[in-house]
């Protein structure tokens, strides 16, 4: 079984070309979309960016009280923690890490019948158009964060040229994560009435454990490693960054890379699960 | 004595167009365009007219949630920005599209709520409340929290809701907007029974023209925010030109037709003659004459349709 | 200012509210435990800094707890009680603002009791547990003064706070879709005062600590209750500054958010 249902049946070039069609379509139309919300666009950006000066200044505050062990923290020194924060302000909008709802509201309002109409899995009717959105937000939500931090403080910046690819793949996995991780907590609408709870406790755990309050290697190693590799939270902020300002070698940078895979594939593959489960159920109960 | 007075009432939104990329123009677009409207206690008014006329606006200038870019309004004797809460409790407002019933709560608990909002005496709510109980059927789903009724029990669920406090006014926008038809007749039985008794005065913008030809005596109706109409419907089909419509068949194609003062032959195929006559013309005057052709099988006349003179109306 | 009966019709619709929210037992629950758990995650976030350094800003863990402390009671009961605002958005985007307009109370408070946010209980709970552990902890003098100030300054944070979020919900009069706006000074300030001032550095801490007025929530309170000299030469009664702070805040925000609505009914959206 395939993504695309409408291809399922054979995989010749013709259905290829359709199918690399609806995919452009469909992640575009994310992008599109998201480039009319600009108010609102303009608001979180500048919440980011607020959030970014008041975190900045702890951390370099940590730094500066680390002057015995060199100005490192963790493995951190403060450039590096200063680009940490920023870009962590930037991404929350490139994954999404809030606030998306619309899964679960479709599903309550019963809309949801509908995806199963579409020619797409529906996963992939989610998936796609969120590519686009992030594609938006990375030129816009990251892009100021960033800018406004590089220009107020001393930033750090990556020293191998072969980071800079290795962020853009992690930044992509960390997409897919946060975006299937946000597509079960949505799909719990399937059988709660009301998903707030669930919602609010995904923005919890992906705040604390996704190293966006502090960076998760703060904790002691061993209980660092467990969430590392425990739960799908640091794939989904602190991996990217990570690799960003080079915490690590090259090496372990790619094995962060491999974390972020092994729990996108895994996530992906629950998303698809459940829908399979919900669609029976929406098809037994009508809805 | 008058409930609403309105005198050149208008209002101006701001409304910015996107101009290419980055650049954008305000314009000021006037929703409701110097609207003149006085109604009589009792009265049961039709507000009328197309998509953004200005109908919702109006209202909501008339309720206190708006106030007017220009002209004077007052309602039950109150100017309804300053005195909102004064006369919010003299008033009954129902949205259409909107609720102000406890999403979550059960209908009843609603009525409660509104009870000591409204701090309305137990017993008169009471009162209130059965009566609309039992003319708008409410006691099976009294006890079902709102979300869960179907649009045509909230809707009279709203509407009960817009009068336990036993208002002076009742505004009432789209109210059988999307209902079926059984909900339809029954908010309309309801209105109707309401505005008989002559206590209410009811303001009803509708798209729906049965909604008026059941309920309205006077209807106006506005366009671009203006009043191009006000008055009975007889008026409204006089002023418009409605037109009845005479289709006779004859048993074969007359050689001569006659020819009357407002009386036009709109078509001919064959044997049929379809005429169609001004508001004055004579039907009588027709069908004698046409008798005198001979060979007259069949004859029907036909009444203008709201619809069709509203059409024109917002044609023209 | 309200008369009896007004605040009996608001503690029914708060009642309603609770009995709304209640209706959806699983979430609820959830939704208060996820509350504890936040406040939870922001003291994690002060537990772990501290685990890596000794000082922070030239303060010691146990007298940073007491700053945040006094600065979370205060912004959790601002959160309990107005923090739904931060809805204003939706509530002009769907007409819910239009439905409270032609009942006969006021607009604000009818929009506060609308969807008072019962489950933020949680957080105002382990916001006085963390309060109390952090006094005992920072070895407090029980004095009377300390305690009035140990009282006054979280209710006086909590009207802070409470302006702070009126005023910022009061843009989405002018713009609708503000409504991640709101954070940036609701939580935002909430983070900002969390810390000892010294930590911030520059015109950010002149501009949020005295311009906007966040300094007197936590920090200076706790000079004073810590009976420390603030190393940034201000003098001690700053720390008893909070109440009047509050009330300039209540005032601006009042004013505002009547502007907002006059704005409002002028533009409709
Ligand atoms: N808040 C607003 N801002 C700008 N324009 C508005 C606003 N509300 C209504 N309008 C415009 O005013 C006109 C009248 O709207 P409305 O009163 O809702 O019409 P109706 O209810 O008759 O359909 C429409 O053109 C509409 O687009
Ligand atoms: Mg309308």
């Amino acid at each position: 079984m395939g993504f695309v249902t409408a291809t399922a049946d054979r995989l010749t070039i013709r259905n290829f070309i359709e199918t690399v069609g609806i995919f452009r379509t469909l992640s575009s139309s994310g992008f599109r979309r998201f480039s009319t919300y600009r108010q609102a666009t303009v608001a979180a950006t500048a919440t980011n960016t607020m959030f970014g000066f008041v975190r900045t200044y702890v951390m370099l505050a940590v730094a500066g009280s680390a002057v015995a062990a060199g100005g490192q923290v963790a493995g951190y020194d403060a450039p590096q923690l200063v680009t940490y924060v920023w870009a962590g302000q930037g991404l929350i909008g490139v994954v999404a890490l809030w606030g998306w709802t619309e899964l679960a509201d479709r599903i309550r309002s019963g809309d949801v019948v509908t995806d199963l109409l579409r020619p797409v899995h529906p996963v992939l009717g989610y998936l796609l158009p969120d590519l686009g959105r992030a594609a938006y937000a990375l030129l816009t939500r990251f892009v100021v964060p960033v800018a406004v931090g590089g220009l107020v403080f001393d930033m750090y910046l990556p020293q191998r040229a072969a980071t800079y690819p290795l962020f853009a793949a992690s930044v992509l996995l960390a997409v897919l994560v946060c975006f299937a991780g946000r597509f079960l907590v949505n799909a719990a609408g399937y059988w709660l009435l009301d998903t707030r709870g669930v919602l609010m406790g995904w923005a919890v755990c992906a705040g604390m454990l996704g190293g966006l309050y502090f960076p998760i290697r703060f904790l002691p190693d061993g209980l660092a490693a467990a969430v590392y590799l425990g739960t799908p939270f640091p794939s989904v902020l602190q991996i990217p960054l990570d690799v960003l300002v080079e915490r690590d070698p090259p090496a372990g940078q790619l094995g962060l890379l491999g974390i972020q895979a092994l729990w996108a594939g895994l996530l992906l593959t629950a998303c698809v699960l459940v829908q399979r489960r919900a669609e029976r159920r929406l098809v037994v109960q009508g809805g | 004595m008058n409930v609403i007075e309105a005198h050149g009432l208008r209002k101006d939104f701001t409304v910015r167009v996107r101009k290419g990329l980055l650049r954008r123009e305000s314009r000021a677009v006037a929703a409701v365009d110097g609207v003149d409207l006085t109604v009589r206690r009792g009265e049961l008014l039709g507000y009328l007219g197309p998509n953004g006329a200005g109908k919702s606006t109006t209202l909501k200038m008339l309720t206190g949630v708006l106030h007017p870019s220009g002209g004077t309004v007052a309602v039950c004797g109150l100017t309804p920005v300053p005195q909102r809460i004064q006369l919010a409790r003299r008033i009954g407002v129902v949205f259409g599209q909107r609720s102000q019933l406890w999403w979550d709560l059960p209908l009843g608990d609603s009525y409660e709520l509104l009870r000591h909002i409204y701090r309305v005496p137990a017993a008169e709510h009471a009162a209130r409340l059965r009566r609309c109980r039992d003319l708008l059927e409410l006691d099976p789903f009294l006890d079902t929290p709102v979300r869960q009724l179907s649009l045509g029990q909230r809707m009279r669920g709203e509407l009960t809701a817009a009068l336990l406090h036993g208002p002076e006014v009742l505004f009432l926008d789209e109210p059988t907007i999307g209902l079926d038809v059984v909900s339809k007749q029954a908010v309309r039985g309801f209105l109707a029974e309401l505005g008989a008794t002559g206590d209410t005065t009811i303001v009803l913008t509708t798209h729906d023209l049965a909604d008026i030809e059941r309920l309205c005596r006077r209807i106006v109706v506005i366009d671009h925010g203006r009043v191009v109409h006000d008055g009975g419907i007889d008026a409204l089909h006089a002023r418009y030109g409605s037109q009845r419509r005479v289709v006779v068949d004859f048993d074969t194609a007359p050689a001569a037709v006659p020819t009357l003062p407002g009386v036009h032959l709109e078509a001919t195929a064959g044997p049929r003659l379809t005429f169609t006559l001004d508001g004055t013309a004579s039907v009588g005057a027709l069908v004698s004459a046409l008798s005198a052709l001979g060979g007259l099988r069949d004859l029907a006349v036909t009444e203008p349709e709201i619809e069709e003179v509203i059409a024109r109306l917002y044609r023209s | 200012m309200a008369e009896p009966s007004t605040l009996a019709i608001y503690r029914r619709l708060v009642a309603a509210q609770v009995r709304s929210q209640a209706s959806y037992r699983a979430s609820f629950a959830l939704d208060l435990v996820s509350n504890v758990v936040f406040l939870g995650a922001d003291l994690l976030a002060v537990l772990v800094v501290f685990y890596r350094v000794p000082v922070l800003g030239g303060f010691s863990l146990t007298d940073t707890l007491l700053v945040f402390g006094l600065s979370s009671l205060g912004f959790s009961l601002a959160d309990l009680t107005v923090g739904n605002i931060d809805k204003m958005s939706r509530h002009v985007r769907t007409g819910l603002l239009d439905a409270v307009l032609i009942r006969p109370l006021g607009v604000l408070w009818q929009l506060l009791v609308l969807d008072v946010g019962v489950r933020r209980l949680g957080r105002v709970c382990s916001g006085v547990v963390v309060l109390v552990i952090a006094v005992r902890l920072a070895e407090v003098p029980v004095t009377p003064a300390n305690l009035l100030l140990l009282v006054v300054t979280p209710l006086a944070g909590a009207v802070f706070f409470s302006a702070v979020f009126v005023a910022t919900a009061t843009v989405a009069f002018w713009w609708v879709d503000s409504g991640e706006l709101t954070a940036a000074l609701t939580y935002g300030g909430r983070d900002f005062t969390s810390y000892p001032m010294t930590v911030y550095g520059g015109w950010f801490r002149h501009l949020l600590a005295f311009g906007l007025g966040f300094g007197f929530v936590a920090y200076y309170p706790a000079l004073v209750l810590l009976d420390r000299p603030d190393p940034l030469g201000g003098p001690a009664w700053l720390g008893w500054c909070g109440p009047l702070l509050a009330a300039v805040a209540a005032a601006l925000a009042a004013l505002v958010w009547r502007t907002g609505v006059r704005q409002y009914r002028s533009t409709g959206s």
